[in-house]
Parts: C-alpha cells; structure tokens; sequence
C-alpha cells in the first residue's frame, strides 16, 4: 500500500500486534498504538512530557538521534534500559517499516 | 464552611473560563484544585508551549493563556481553595459538600467537575515494598525541610527538584548526611544547579551515586526505613543505611477521588450528556478532558463550549422559576460582582 509501513507492537502480555501505519498523516507511534486502542496512556498529549508512551525498541531499526527533551523525560521515567523510546517521539516514516518496539510496563 | 453557586473542581483553562460563563448569569463560583496556583497542565506541564488552535489566537503560551483568562473571569470575584484535593462529594438537601483532603468544606447547589488529567500525584518509584514506608521514612515531597534535621537522607532522581532539594539541605546544613542517587552520570536540570551539585560531591560534601537505581528498601528495628539497597549498572548491589529514602520524580496525573463520587465512568473518564454536560448524578456536571463522550475530542476549545453549555444547566437548577434569555456581550457588556 502506498504511504503504508508495517510495525510491531508487543503489547505488555508479549503479544506482537502487526500494524498499518500511514506515513502522510504526522503521526508518531504513540498515536498508532492509540488509534489501535494498544493501553499506551499518551498523557502529554505527544509533548515528550510525560514518558507514560515509553517503549523499547526491539529491531535495528536507526532511528533519528534523541532530543534532549526525550532524554530529560526519560531521566524521570522507570523501567528505562538502553533502547528505551518515548513512542510520541518516533515519527512515522518509510525509513522505520518494519520496525519493532515492545510496550515499558 | 464556603458556600457559593457552583463548586468547580480543577482551575485549568476550562475550569477558569467557567467561572466567566457563569459570571454572566449572575452565578458565583468557587475553584478548587490540587495544584498551588491556578492553569492546570497549562502551568503544570507546558507552560512554554506555544497553542495554535485557541479562535482569535494564531498563537499564544500556554502560561499567556492562563493569565489571560484570569483577567477575564476575575470581575466575577471567583474563590479559589489551592493546594488541596477536592476528596468526598456529599448531597444532604439539594446541596452538594465538598471536602477536600485538608478538611475544608464548600457548599453548593452545584457542581462542575473540570477535573482534566485529575490529579497530580507523585510519580512513585517501582520499588516492590515502598509504599510500606511512607510516613515511615520515604517521603515523595518534600513538605518540611526540618524533618531531616541532622538526619541521614537518600535522594534519587536527576531532574531539578532532586538537585534543588539536594543543594537547600546541604547549603542550609540541615542533613547529617546526604545522597543522591541517580540512574545516568549526566543531569539535566538547570547548568547552575549540576554544577553546585557537582562541586558539593567533588568535596565531599554529598556522596553522588550514579549510572544507579534504588532498587529496595529495608526496615530497622521499628519498622521505619533503615536502610536503601542500590544498584549500579555495573558494579552491582550496594546496601547504603539511612533515615530518609526521598524519591523525586515530578507529577504524574490520576482521576484520583472523583473516581469513587458514584459518578458513571468509561476508559477513566466521566461519561456525561452532550445536552447540557450533565453526569449520571444531578446537579454535576463534567466539562474539559475529564469527561468523555461519543466524538469527544480533548481540546480546550472544545472544553470552553461544554463549560458555557453547563452553566446554563446549572442556572436552571438554582433558579428552577427563573427563565434565562442570552444575552449579549456586545450589547449588554459584562457587569461584575
């Protein structure tokens, strides 16, 4: 499909869920779980302000460099390991198909 | 006992530009929310952010936008009660009682819950057995300096309120001793705050354990916080004793009491009638994004429409004899109390 990627979302129960995402409508991952009513809370509304849509990033995906914004939020944030993600930070985009993130508790 | 028209629980935006609606019906209002100053997550979690979708504002800041509709609902004299939760709703007589968590008591014929997140809490730490000692020697806020008079204390979190209270119970030689515990070597408060704090740990003065978690808690002998387990990322586990464990995360929001006030709730939201943002107890109501309906989009905008829809509810059920007619701005302008 065009404007279409592909991710996987493991959901807290280890379920992988394959999802379509567009890549033409602005959105980032913690909207694509939302959309696909995955318990992402997305509190902050996207802001990295809040870390309740954080993620691990499971695949090789390369992904943009963090902000420190994301960085500073994921300071406050628990559960956080080397490839922890805020999900509002990832953008959907054709470079990332395929990508695969796993849901923080 | 404070009685008014209209209790408003939460003085974010929308809470705020009730006050004015309901201002123009000749109706009081009374604010209560658990935030020390008024604005809500505007003030609390964006104040810098810029909005681009208020009508008539290509653009505003958040904490502009907080100021300005305070000026504009404040010629209708409107009460506040800060810093305290709205706990318990009570109905005795075709009246509502609000109590907060601090005691204080409001009386009204009315309530407009705009609540938005709910309530800011403390952001807890997932340690297995921590909410065994609170009150016993782990403490998420710090309300008084002086209990940690000559105490030994562990603090762990890298944003500004860790620094800062690390460097006021320091500089102020109120702790006996002090630790901060921190899970990156770099902070990322402000760059004058890393740096006392840095200069506090070069010389000695505070110990800095980072690239490490507090991970347990352990008791003394009466069952109040004797020591803190710490884990480093590399090195391993290290047992550190101490008198105080001060986790310092920032807030995170909750529906918090309004979630037991017999209230109709779906996907943790009040679930309210578009007619006029009534909940399923008369004479309450829900406006912002604490309520929830079919096509609900959580935007302030939108929130400013529910909260004028309300009030006029609200008018009906405190003058049930009265008949209310809009009347304009433009033509009548706003007389205040």
């Amino acid at each position: 499909m065009e404007n279409m990627i592909k991710v996987t979302v493991i959901d807290r129960e280890g379920k992988p869920h394959l999802l379509d995402a567009p890549t033409d409508m602005n959105m980032n991952m913690m909207e694509i779980c939302k959309a696909h009513e995955l318990p992402v809370e997305g509190t902050c509304g996207g802001m990295a302000l809040c870390a309740s849509c954080q993620v691990y990033l499971e695949s090789e995906t390369e992904l943009p460099e963090q902000s420190d914004a994301e960085l500073a939020m994921l300071d406050q944030a628990f559960h956080v390991k080397d490839n922890s993600r805020l999900g509002c930070q990832i953008r959907i985009t054709e470079e990332i198909d395929g990508i695969v993130v796993r849901l923080a508790p | 006992m404070i009685e008014t028209d209209i209790i408003i629980i939460g003085a974010g935006p929308v809470g705020l530009f009730t006050v004015f609606e309901a201002g123009l019906l000749k109706l009081r209002c009374h604010l209560i929310d658990s935030l020390p100053v008024p604005g809500g997550q505007l003030i609390e979690i964006y104040p810098k952010k810029p909005i681009y979708d208020i009508p008539g504002f290509p653009i505003v800041n958040a904490g502009e936008l907080v100021d300005n509709l305070i000026k504009q609902c404040e010629v209708f004299k409107p009460g506040f009660t800060l810093g305290e939760t709205a706990q318990t709703l009570e109905e005795i007589d075709n009246h509502f009682i609000v109590t907060t968590n601090k005691g204080t008591k409001h009386k009204a014929p009315t309530v407009i819950i705009a609540g938005g997140l709910g309530v800011f809490e403390p952001r807890k730490p997932p340690i297995e057995n921590l909410e065994k000692f609170e009150d016993k020697g782990v403490e998420y806020i710090v309300r008084d300096p002086e209990l940690y008079r000559n105490k030994r204390v562990v603090i762990s979190g890298g944003g500004d309120s860790a620094l800062d209270w690390t460097i006021y119970l320091m500089e102020n030689k109120i702790v006996k001793s002090l630790a901060l515990v921190h899970r990156r070597t770099s902070f990322r408060g402000h760059l004058d705050s890393v740096q006392k704090v840095m200069d506090m740990a070069n010389a000695g003065k505070i110990e800095l354990i980072t690239e490490s978690e507090v991970v347990g808690i352990n008791p003394n002998g009466d069952g109040h916080v004797g020591s803190v387990l710490i884990k480093h990322t590399n090195l391993g586990d290290m047992v550190k004793e101490t008198d105080h464990f001060v986790p310092l995360f920032g807030l995170t929001p909750s529906l918090g009491p309004i979630a037991d006030w017999g209230l109709e709730i779906e996907k943790n939201a009040v679930k309210v009638n578009t007619l006029d943002y009534s909940t399923s107890r008369r004479g309450v109501f829900a406006v912002g994004d604490i309520n929830t309906y079919q096509g609900k989009l959580k935007l302030i905008l939108c929130g400013f429409h529910e909260g004028t829809l309300a009030v006029q509810a609200a008018f009906a059920k405190i003058h049930p004899n009265k008949k209310n007619v809009l009347k304009y701005t433009t033509v009548n302008g706003v007389s205040g109390f």
